[in-house]
């Protein structure tokens, strides 16, 4: 029996030492992030390129929680959290409803992204957009190693209910103006 | 006598976990592994408790419905006590055709049960059952918790949705409006729990309460609150307006049968056993108790919540949408509201006393 065993750790040992000599774990580290990262692409496409428009929200909804996947897997707990919350919960939830409320018709054919002019324009835009956006990523200055968060919970709500306390509560307010607003839209502004 | 202090002192779960994890060092001799092997076999239980769960509860239910009303309920199949009712009804399920409807959505409508059990089966990895025993130890485990419990809105509208059915339809758009509206007091009234234990880490709130009384005790608004808003969460009588069969079918799972209705099943009876660990583990002091070990404890409470929800359920009649709209945002969100805020005045006052 004994011999069983040695063999067995040998063979462990061999693995963990070859998994070793090509670094496993930052290869499953990237892994992780480009697996997510590749997700979230693939359902951002999806977005744009499905014929059913209900489709196309319930992609967005994919690349939301996707996203979420990369807070959490850098050790940002509390931003995946919020992220699943806020947009994979309620604001997926409301994109849906809407689209399935305000369509009367058949939805097979909904999303309009057809025609010469409109990928033309779309191509300028985004290539516009990445322009930008690589430039930023150029231009700022990162961090090279992403730093140890721990409980980031209690620190978010010292910032936000002592030093930012103003900005925070102008938010809430101009949510509330939208929301307001929206009801008004909603409702017909000369029903009395 | 040794092995009875050690699961007095780490919990019979933690003893067990111990003892295998010194069986597996001893065949494989590495830590790494062990600890990928201890995951798969956690994620194993978890998914064994669930399934254990929705055959158990099946039954129970049955017998609690029959108790209620007076009657004997199963008595057939296995015994005069009926205790293979729940394996006959399973193998029912498993052998029925399975239709899928003229003019569905295909895709979405068959990926509607699966995306269902997702989040339903991902927050028992937050759950402490007994001390150190949580799966998932996260400093935000409430928050984490909550978000994602919260995911198992959208599956049940786009299986409204894709079954291209009305009844299905309404059924669907009904449960945004409900699962939405009672989301609201639920989290406001777990907020008094947490800060009174001063943490959103699940094992810290069951330790709090060690230390100071059940949050019962404490916090018997929120107990109310956070209970109702379980019952309607769960979309159980009598707040069942999601599958109510009397008005709409069976709601979004009109259209499925066989084991993709099963799915819907399943999902709702680990939605029923969550909310009473949930009740448990904020209200009822989890695994917290005197002579028996922490895990006998939780089973206990556990086991005496669900009782209580099946209650709930062959007591009440079933509401009208717009009572229970209303009744939550009129009533249950307030209270919440009112609750958190002389929880803080009491947290206040108590620094001077």
């Amino acid at each position: 029996m004994d011999a069983v065993f040695e063999q067995v750790h040998g063979l462990v040992a061999w693995g963990l030492a070859f998994a070793n000599e090509y670094e496993a774990p930052a290869l499953i580290e990237a892994g992780v992030f480009f697996l997510f990262a590749g997700l979230a692409l693939l359902f951002a496409c999806g977005v744009i390129f499905f014929r059913n428009v209900v489709h196309s929200a319930l992609s967005l909804t994919a690349t939301f929680i996707c996203v979420a996947c990369l807070y959490l897997s850098i050790g940002a707990d509390f931003m995946g959290a919020v992220q699943i919350l806020v947009y994979g919960g309620a604001v997926a939830v409301l994109i849906v409803m809407a689209i399935m409320l305000t369509r009367r018709d058949d939805m097979a054919h909904s999303n309009p992204s057809r025609g010469l002019f409109r990928h033309a324009a779309a191509a300028v835009v985004a290539g516009l957009f990445l322009l930008g956006m690589s430039a930023v990523a150029i231009l700022s200055p990162f961090h090279s190693a992403p730093q140890s968060l721990g409980d980031a919970a209690p620190g978010l709500a010292d910032l936000m209910l002592t030093h930012y306390v103003l900005p925070f509560e102008v938010a809430a307010v101009l949510l509330l103006m939208a929301m307001i607003g929206a009801l008004v839209l909603a409702k017909g502004a000369d029903e009395r | 006598m040794e092995l009875w202090n050690m699961i007095m002192e780490h919990g019979v779960v933690s003893t067990a976990a111990e003892t295998l994890r010194w069986f597996l060092m001893l065949i494989f001799g590495s830590e790494l592994i062990v600890n990928i092997i201890m995951k798969g076999v956690g994620i194993g239980a978890i998914l064994g408790l669930i399934s254990v769960a929705a055959i158990v509860f099946t039954y129970g239910e049955r017998k609690v419905c029959a108790f209620m009303q007076v009657r004997i309920g199963p008595n057939r199949v296995g015994g005069r006590y009926g205790l293979l009712q729940p394996i006959a009804d399973m193998l029912k399920l498993m052998s029925k055709e399975d239709i899928i409807p003229e003019g569905c959505d295909r895709v979405v409508w068959a990926l509607g049960p699966m995306l269902l059990f997702v989040p339903t089966a991902l927050i028992y990895a937050f759950f402490p059952f007994d001390k150190g025993m949580a799966f998932a130890d996260v400093n935000v485990g409430i928050f984490l918790m909550l978000a994602i419990s919260s995911q198992s809105v959208l599956p049940f509208l786009i299986s409204g949705y894709a079954s291209n059915s009305k009844y299905a339809f309404i059924g669907g758009m009904r449960t945004v409006a409900q699962m939405l509206s009672y989301e609201a007091p639920m989290v406001f009234s777990l907020l008094g729990v947490v800060m009174l234990s001063g943490s959103m880490r699940m094992c810290d709130i069951v330790e709090a309460q060690s230390q100071q009384l059940w949050f019962v005790l404490m916090q018997p608004i929120a107990f109310v609150v956070f209970v109702i808003s379980a019952t309607a969460e769960t979309n159980r009588t009598p707040f069942d307006l999601v599958e109510d069969e009397a008005e709409i079918v069976a709601g979004p799972f009109a259209e499925y049968s066989g084991m993709r209705w099963a799915l819907f099943f399943l999902a709702e009876y680990a939605n029923l056993l969550s909310v009473s660990i949930l009740t448990t583990v904020f209200f009822l002091g989890g695994w917290n108790g005197p002579f028996l070990p922490g895990v006998v404890w939780f089973g206990l409470k556990v086991l005496a919540m669900v009782f209580v929800f099946m209650w709930f359920r062959w007591t009440f009649p079933r509401t009208r949408i717009d009572q229970m709209l209303a009744f939550s945002w009129k009533v249950l969100l307030p209270l919440a509201l009112a609750n958190v805020l002389f929880t803080g005045l009491g947290i206040y006052a108590r620094q001077w006393f």
